[in-house]
Formats: structure tokens, C-alpha cells, sequence
């Protein structure tokens, strides 16, 4: 078990240095500089930004250093927008926001749609297995970004039950739409897989060995059929943490919910590279994790994988 | 389903004589029967030309070009600018007053492009990727599939805006992105499906006769990979355009006056509150059909051409 | 004596697009206490459904009607819940592929000792250690380091052993098994068959076997029935058949098998192929392929008749056959 995951960092830790070395040179390959916007700046004054933030020593060391202050002191550095902020300022104010209407979606979309993908395989052809395929279709068409504005639609504007954005210190009420619009596709995914799977699972000859012994339907699904039948859907989860990632800015931009996804964009759009750096760094640490531990899972589920 | 399947091939065991030569029962002729009896398919194979046609056609109708402004209707979209044939605007405009018959046919026409453009860099790069991988095998093999893996583990989307912002919007930019990771799902089913047939009797023959290793590829094992190519090629034009109008929908795609449908729907969605229903609603539904019936078609050619069922 | 299994009129039906196929039409037959009897016939002749169907497992378009009365239960007759109380407790099956027959997420001691958790009422504990010892009579070694294992860990006649074992562990009536050997070594093959043998003796069981290898009726069946096109055409004990057959197929499959042939001129396999259930020959099912065939048998099915010695038969000849001469 630990070599397993000693050999899954031992992937997972060249992944980000190469992830940061990338960012980094992206950033200063960028045409122009994040303070020449700024009218007619003396050289002198120029100058002394430039130290503030480093800027003035050789880019290797640069990278060293940003490097250096990442790994082991978990700072990215000043923002070039804000004076008075830095980067982990800016990424703790808008990560917690992030994290709770996504790892409620991650979950609602992964329980939901398990569940829903195992009725529908076991009772073929009924409710449940029409609205559990009807669903995936639908939702495969329908990306959050479309999403977002039908639920706003109904539910602001047509019904006027919930607000249509703002966070609100994350009130139940704000939070809603945010996780249905995050978790929808994903959901409808995750249920279809699950069905395809569970249904490859049933037709297999070890369920037919199962239920040849005598067991009551129930503990044939839950106790023979499910764990095999949820390996693809493991697999599934990794695309489905980077997803959720992405549509963060779908979401904060929608909704205006102040999340790590609005950060980006607003750096982005204000060339705040530092600040750009340090999310994609940080999104891009945790997309690698999420991916070690789906593997680890995996792994557990799947005897076939030696840990 | 399921028990139809079991059942049909307890009959068909009986029913298909083994040692009776295959008559012309080609492969792609074969697939071809099958895909037609797909009505799903054939359907949404018959909207796909439709659509395509409508905006090869439709630009000859349209009253107003992309970019011109209808100063008669700005300042009162919700009213002048509804959808009406006297006015020109068939999809009505807008909102700065701009006719969105027009819009909606370039964003499609552009879409469109995106999700065949992308397709074909993934087919080109992902075949020749994955065919080399699965061939040599061995660290090779490790070396090349460890990359993928890495590029998989990066949220690409993140990355792909940073290049859009360092190197400036353009189509180029967009493509090299797209293009970019595009690739990657494709290489992973290429190399496996190489893996198989790389133990296959006529490949070995093939090495065991002293074919060099690139003839061997691209004379035995590519023409057989063309089905499964085909449809991850198709699946994945529908993913390339929710990939493109995604970053529209961010203000990172293409440039004003052109547009795509994912901006177009992102406008749509901003101003929807206002009652403009239409600026979303028509662009949405091209979107929307563009989606299904990709999905349906690629499916179709999965149900047609996948050795899995037969 | 009682015979432990009576089936009477049973027919097995799959419902297609448009059309219904009869897999199984009125087979009757009865299993003593104790015998082997062994079920023989080509792929298609329904010789695998008809035994499905009494275990409640048919896919989900087939349909049964009929009789199998187990004592005085009909199985066929039962709900899926009680059903539940009889598989695997009085009747247990075997399957052709032990590849896939056994669950690759669980340890083979989960699957076993299952069994003896359900029909038995033991508890955990009690039920893998009785699963130890079964796994060690069918010949397992290191049973209990093996029960611990994953299936994939195993060979494919380790795991057919486990099947064995599982099957075997509530001491039932009657052990179905569908080709047990079909997929194993040859070398293997026989091993398994002499393990077939002394279990279902040490514990009593009747069993039926189902291939479509002669090989493995002589060494072990005392009766068999012959299938074809979904209905019996000869039943009798093994000498019987094996030394006078009666029915063309019969004697057609003898000629098809080596080994066996090799006290007959020449091999001779049986021309053309089995036929398509949906759309079977009139008249005589086998006459397409039977080298003894006249109008009679085009026209008119041949009903199964009694015949010396208990025998029974589904042929307008009469008495013994052989190549190049009708008696």
C-alpha cells in the first residue's frame, strides 16, 4: 500500500514542478509587464517595484526562490494588483467559498447518481432507467454554463424561490443553484456509467453463480454485484474533481459567488500573473492529488491491482 | 437489452453456419446496414446535413450582415429587436441592436469548425501517438503513455486560458490549445486497441516477413484502427465545441465582430433577465442540436462498427 | 424408490423482437437418487436452458411452463423468494467457465462461507472453517492460506475445484453441471472428473451433467438422455446407447467422437450444421443431416416410444442402427 502510493508521487511530484516551471515561463513570456499599464511611471519608481517583487534578479533564481517559497512555506508571493494583498490572501478568501459548493456537488452528484444508476439498471426499463438515460442525454447537451442561466430562469426569476447569485457567507439559499448547476452534468454522467456497468455486472456469470447459491436479490446487488460494478465509476471521479475545478469560474462568474474561479478570471483579465500562478499552482496540486487518491481507491476496490 | 443479447447469440450459435465463406460481408458495408437501421442515428445524421446546409444557405437570405447595428431598434431590443420577419431580423437582434439570424449562423458555421478542427488534430496526432506507443511497447511505450498521463493531470482549462492570455486571443492560439489536449483520450484507445492487434496472426506475419516497422503500422495496423477512430472522432466534435464555446463563455475566444455559439449563449444568458428571451433560445437550440445529434451519430457508428456486440 | 427430481412437460420459451423461439418443448425425464445422468447435445439444443430454467435462471425474456418436482415441491412453480430456500441448499449448479464464474472482488472464503451463512445458519466463523475443509476434499492445497485469495490468483482448475466446493458445501440433492470440463487442459479434465465422481457418491448427489463431449459421459454417467432442436430423441443407459444405439443422431455423435469411433470402421462426423431454433425442420428435426431419412420423416415428428430395457426413443426406424445398413 505505502509503495503504491510512494509510486503514484513519485509521478505526482515531477507532474507539479513541471506544472509550476511551465506556468512560470508562460508568465514571462507574456508581452509586456503587469506595471506598464500604469500611465508614465519614472524608471527610478519602475526600479523599485521591480525589487519589491523580486523581478530585478536573474529569472533562474526567480524560479528558485518562487519555488523555494511555494514548497516549503506555502506563499505564493505578493499580488502585482493589490497592493496590500498577497496571493494567499486573495486564495483564502475565495477558496472556502469554492469548496463548499463543490464538494457538495462532488458528493450530491457521485451519491445521487450511483444510486439512480443502480435502480436503473435493476429495474430495466422502468422510471427510473428511462429518466436515468433521458437524463444523461440531456445532461451531456447541457453544459453548467447553460445550466446556470435555465435555473435562473426558474427558480429567481420564474419562482422567485431562490436568489439568482451572491454568496451571503454561503447560506443554504445561495448555495443551491450553484451546486445543481456544478453537479448536473456529472450527475447525469456518473448514473449512466453506473447503470452500463451495473448492467455488464448483472449479465456476468459470477451474479448468475450468486444468484444459482440462493441469495436474496438484494445481497446479490449490494454484496456481489456493486463493487465491481463501481470500478468505472471511480475512474470517472478523477475527470469529474477537474471538471468541477473548471466550472468553478463558470460558477462564481454566474453567480457571482467570490469563489477561486472569479479570482482567476479578475487576475486574468487584470494580468495579476502572480496571482494567476498561484491558483493554477494550487488547483493544479490539487487535481493531482484528487487523482492519487481515485488510483488509491481504485486500488482498494479492484483486488486485481496489487498495492 | 441485456437478455436479448444473451439470447441472441444462444440462437445465432445455431443459426450462423462457420464454415460458410463470408460472402462480401465487408466490414464498413456491413456497418454501413446497420448504422442505416439506426434511427437515432440516421435522424440525427439527416438534422446534422440540415443544419450544416442551413448555414451554407442561409447567409444568402439573411437582410443584415454580423456586424451592423440596427440603430432603429437600439435602445428598445425588448420590443424592435423581437424576432420578425418585416424587420429582417428573423432571430431578432442583440442587445446593441446587431441582427442575430446572422450571428447565429457564424457562430454555428465557427463552432462547427472548432469541433472539426480539433477532431482531426486529435485523429492525426492521437492515432500516429498511440499506434507508435502500442507498437514498440516497453519503456518506450511507459515513457510516451506517462507524458499523457501527466497532461491529463493538469487542469488543461487553466492552462489553455493562460495561453489565450499571454499569447493574445486568436484563432491560431485557439486551435494550438484545443489541439493540444485534444489528442490525449484518442492515443489512450488507439494504443490499446494497437496492444490487441499487435498479437493479431497477420501482423506478425507482416513483422515475421521483415516489414519495417512503419510499413507495419501504417499498412496493417492503422487501416484497422479506422473504425474506432471513426467514432471517437465523431464523439468527440461535440466535446471540442462545449470545450470552445466554454471559453467563449469566459470572453476568451473568438473576436468581436465574430462570434461562436458559446458567446453567443453567454450574451443570451446576460440579458435574459431583461426579457430578451430570443438571444438565448435560438442560439441555445442550434447549440443544443449540433450536441445531440453528434452524440447520436457517434453512438450510432459505435453500435455499427464496435466489434464488441457482434 | 422415489426418483429425487420428476420433469414433466417442460418447455423453455425466449421472446424475441418479433418472434417467440422454443429452446426447451416438453422434455420429461426423471434423476434417481444417487445416478449420474448425463444430458448430451450440440450447442442449441437446449439441453443448457432446460436445466437453467429449473434454477430460476433463464434471461429475462425466457419463459418456462411445466413441472420439476423436487419431492414433492415444484420448483417451477415457487416465487423468486422461495425459490431462494431450494438453489443452492437442495439443487446447486456448476458452470461451464470457471474464468468468470466466481466474483474477482471477493475472497473465495466470502463466497463460500456465504452459502453456509444462508441455507445453514451457521455464523461466520463456523461457516469458513467448514468452507476450509470443503476447499481441502476437492483438493486444494494450502486451503486455508487459498481461501484468503482472490479468484484471479488461481488457475482455471483451481477455480473450477472452488465451484466444486461451493456447490457441494450444503451437501444438495442434485448438482447440475454444465459442461464443468469444457474449458479446462484435458490433463485436468480427467482429475475433475474423477473428483465429480467421488463426491457425488461420498454425499449422495444425483448428478446431471450437460456436454457435448461423449468422452466424458463414458467414464462417468449411468444413463443419458440425447437432445436435439430442443426436445429429447433417445434416452437409455450409457451402455446402451454407446453399444446399440437407436437414433441416427446418436449414432452420428458416437461416429464424431475418436476415441470412441475407433471400434467403428471409420470416423464420421455428422454433415451440415444444428439447426436454427427459429426455424426449425418440419417433421423430424434431424432430417436435413440423417443419412437414414424417407418421406415419412420429412412430413410426420416422430414421438418419443418405449422401448426394451427402459430405453426410449424418437425415430421411425426400428431396432439396432449402423452405417451402411438399416436393420
Amino acid at each position: 500500500m505505502i509503495q503504491f502510493i510512494l509510486k503514484r508521487l513519485a509521478v505526482a511530484i515531477p507532474t507539479l514542478l513541471v506544472l509550476i516551471v511551465v506556468s512560470f515561463f508562460l508568465m514571462k513570456m507574456a508581452p509586456g509587464n503587469p506595471f506598464a499599464g500604469e500611465k508614465t511611471v519614472p524608471q527610478s519608481v519602475l526600479d523599485n517595484i521591480y525589487a519589491r517583487y523580486g523581478l530585478d534578479k536573474p529569472e533562474w533564481q526567480q524560479l528558485a526562490e518562487y519555488i523555494y517559497n511555494v514548497v516549503f512555506r506555502f506563499d505564493f508571493g505578493p499580488s502585482f494588483q493589490y497592493r496590500d494583498r498577497t496571493v494567499n490572501d486573495i486564495i483564502a478568501q475565495g477558496f472556502p467559498v469554492t469548496f463548499t459548493y463543490g464538494a457538495w456537488a462532488f458528493v450530491a452528484a457521485s451519491v445521487i447518481g450511483i444510486a439512480l444508476g443502480v435502480v436503473a439498471a435493476v429495474r430495466q426499463n422502468s422510471w427510473a432507467d428511462y429518466l436515468s438515460v433521458g437524463f444523461s442525454i440531456g445532461a451531456q447537451v447541457v453544459p453548467n454554463f447553460v445550466m446556470a442561466p435555465i435555473l435562473v430562469l426558474i427558480f429567481t426569476l420564474w419562482l422567485r424561490w431562490l436568489p439568482g447569485g451572491g454568496w451571503n457567507g454561503g447560506h443554504w439559499s445561495n448555495v443551491v443553484l450553484p451546486v445543481i448547476a456544478l453537479a448536473t452534468s456529472y450527475f447525469a454522467n456518473i448514473a449512466r456509467i453506473t447503470r452500463s456497468s451495473m448492467l455488464e455486472v448483472l449479465g456476468s456469470n459470477y451474479i448468475r453463480t450468486a444468484r444459482a447459491k440462493g441469495l436474496p436479490g438484494w445481497k446479490v446487488i449490494f454484496g456481489h454485484a456493486l463493487r465491481p460494478a463501481l470500478l468505472p465509476v471511480v475512474s470517472y471521479l478523477g475527470p469529474v474533481f477537474v471538471g468541477m475545478v473548471t466550472g468553478s469560474v463558470v460558477i462564481d462568474l454566474y453567480f457571482s459567488t467570490g469563489g477561486i474561479g472569479q479570482a482567476f478570471v479578475n487576475s486574468a483579465l487584470n494580468r495579476d500573473y502572480s496571482t494567476i500562478l498561484g491558483i493554477t499552482i494550487l488547483l493544479g496540486a490539487l487535481t493531482i492529488t484528487a487523482n492519487l487518491v481515485v488510483d488509491v481507491l481504485y486500488a482498494w476496490i479492484d483486488p486485481k491491482i496489487e498495492l | 437489452m441485456l437478455a436479448d443479447n444473451r439470447i441472441k447469440t444462444v440462437t445465432s450459435v445455431a443459426a450462423a453456419p462457420a464454415d460458410v465463406p463470408a460472402k462480401g460481408r465487408s466490414l464498413w458495408r456491413d456497418a454501413g446496414r446497420r448504422f442505416m437501421a439506426n434511427k437515432a442515428a440516421m435522424t440525427s445524421l439527416i438534422v446534422l446535413i440540415g443544419v450544416v446546409l442551413f448555414t451554407i444557405i442561409g447567409p444568402f437570405f439573411a437582410k443584415w450582415s454580423i456586424e451592423k447595428v440596427d440603430w432603429s431598434v437600439v435602445g428598445n431590443v425588448l420590443t424592435a429587436g423581437a424576432p420578425s420577419f418585416e424587420t429582417g431580423h428573423y432571430f431578432g437582434t442583440d442587445e446593441v441592436g446587431r441582427d442575430l439570424y446572422s450571428r447565429v449562423i457564424q457562430g454555428t458555421q465557427i463552432s462547427l469548425l472548432v469541433g472539426l478542427v480539433g477532431s482531426a488534430i486529435a485523429v492525426v496526432v492521437g492515432t500516429i501517438y498511440g499506434a507508435v506507443a502500442g507498437y514498440f511497447g516497453g519503456r518506450l511505450d511507459s515513457a510516451m503513455m506517462r507524458l499523457v498521463d501527466i497532461i491529463y493531470s493538469i487542469p488543461y482549462m487553466f492552462i489553455l486560458i493562460l495561453l489565450l492570455i499571454v499569447f493574445g486571443r486568436s484563432f491560431i492560439m485557439l486551435f494550438v490549445g484545443i489541439g493540444l489536449i485534444s489528442w490525449l483520450g484518442m492515443s489512450r484507445v488507439v494504443r490499446g486497441q494497437t496492444l490487441t492487434l499487435k498479437n493479431r496472426e497477420f501482423v506478425e506475419a507482416a513483422i515475421a516477413t521483415g516489414s519495417k516497422p512503419r510499413d507495419v503500422i501504417f499498412r496493417h495496423i492503422v487501416p484497422n484502427l479506422l473504425g474506432i477512430v471513426a467514432i471517437y472522432a465523431t464523439l468527440l466534435v461535440p466535446e471540442m465545441i462545449l470545450l470552445e464555446s466554454f471559453i467563449s463563455f469566459l470572453g476568451l475566444g473568438v473576436q468581436e465582430p465574430n462570434t461562436s455559439l458559446g458567446a453567443l449563449i453567454s450574451e443570451g444568458a446576460q440579458t435574459m433577465q431583461y426579457g430578451t428571451y430570443w438571444q438565448l433560445a435560438f442560439p441555445l437550440v442550434f447549440f443544443i442540436t449540433i450536441l445531440f445529434t453528434f452524440f447520436f451519430v457517434g453512438d450510432g457508428l459505435r453500435d455499427a462498427l464496435d466489434p464488441k456486440d457482434r | 424408490m422415489a426418483p429425487v427430481l420428476t420433469v414433466k412437460d417442460l418447455s423453455v420459451r425466449f421472446a424475441l423482437h418479433e418472434s417467440v423461439v422454443t429452446a426447451v418443448n416438453n422434455l420429461n425425464f426423471t434423476l434417481e437418487a444417487g445416478e449420474t445422468l448425463a444430458v448430451v447435445g450440440e450447442s442449441g439444443s437446449g439441453k443448457s436452458q432446460a436445466f437453467l430454467a429449473l434454477m430460476g435462471l433463464l434471461a429475462k425474456n425466457g419463459s418456462v411452463s411445466g413441472q420439476a418436482l423436487l419431492g414433492d415441491v415444484d420448483l417451477l412453480a415457487l416465487s423468486k423468494t422461495e425459490l431462494n430456500q431450494y438453489r443452492g441448499r437442495d439443487v446447486a449448479m456448476i458452470f461451464q467457465d470457471p474464468m468468470t464464474s466466481l466474483n474477482p472482488a471477493l475472497r473465495l472464503k466470502q463466497q463460500l462461507a456465504e452459502v453456509l451463512v444462508l441455507h445453514k445458519g451457521q455464523d461466520q466463523k463456523q461457516a469458513e472453517t467448514s468452507a476450509i475443509e470443503m476447499l481441502e476434499r476437492v483438493g486444494i492445497p494450502e486451503p486455508a492460506k487459498r481461501a484468503n485469495a482472490y479468484p484471479h490468483q488461481l488457475s482455471g482448475g483451481m477455480r473450477q475445484r472452488v465451484m466444486i466446493a461451493m456447490a457441494l458445501l450444503c451437501q444438495p440433492k442434485i448438482l447440475i453441471a454444465d459442461e464443468p470440463t469444457t474449458a479446462l487442459d484435458v490433463t485436468v479434465q480427467a482429475q475433475m472428473l474423477d473428483l465429480f465422481k467421488t463426491l457425488t457418491e461420498d454425499f449422495g448427489t444425483s448428478l446431471v451433467l450437460i456436454t457435448h463431449d461423449l468422452g466424458v459421459v463414458a467414464g462417468v454417467a449411468d444413463r443419458m438422455m440425447v437432445m436435439y432442436g430442443g426436445r429429447p430423441v433417445e434416452k437409455g443407459t450409457v451402455d446402451d446407447l454407446f453399444y446399440d444405439p437407436r437414433h441416427p443422431y446418436t449414432l452420428g455423435l458416437l461416429h464424431s467422437t475418436p476415441h470412441i469411433a475407433k471400434r467403428a470402421e471409420r470416423l464420421d462426423p455428422i454433415q451440415g450444421m444444428p439447426p436454427s431454433l427459429e426455424n426449425l425442420p418440419k417433421g423430424c428435426a434431424f432430417h436435413p443431416r440423417c443419412a437414414f431419412a424417407f418421406d415419412r420423416c420429412l412430413a410426420e415428428r416422430p414421438a418419443l416410444t418405449q422401448l426394451e430395457n427402459g430405453r426410449e426413443k424418437a425415430c421411425f426406424h426400428e431396432g439396432p442402427m449402423r452405417y451402411g445398413k438399416v436393420a
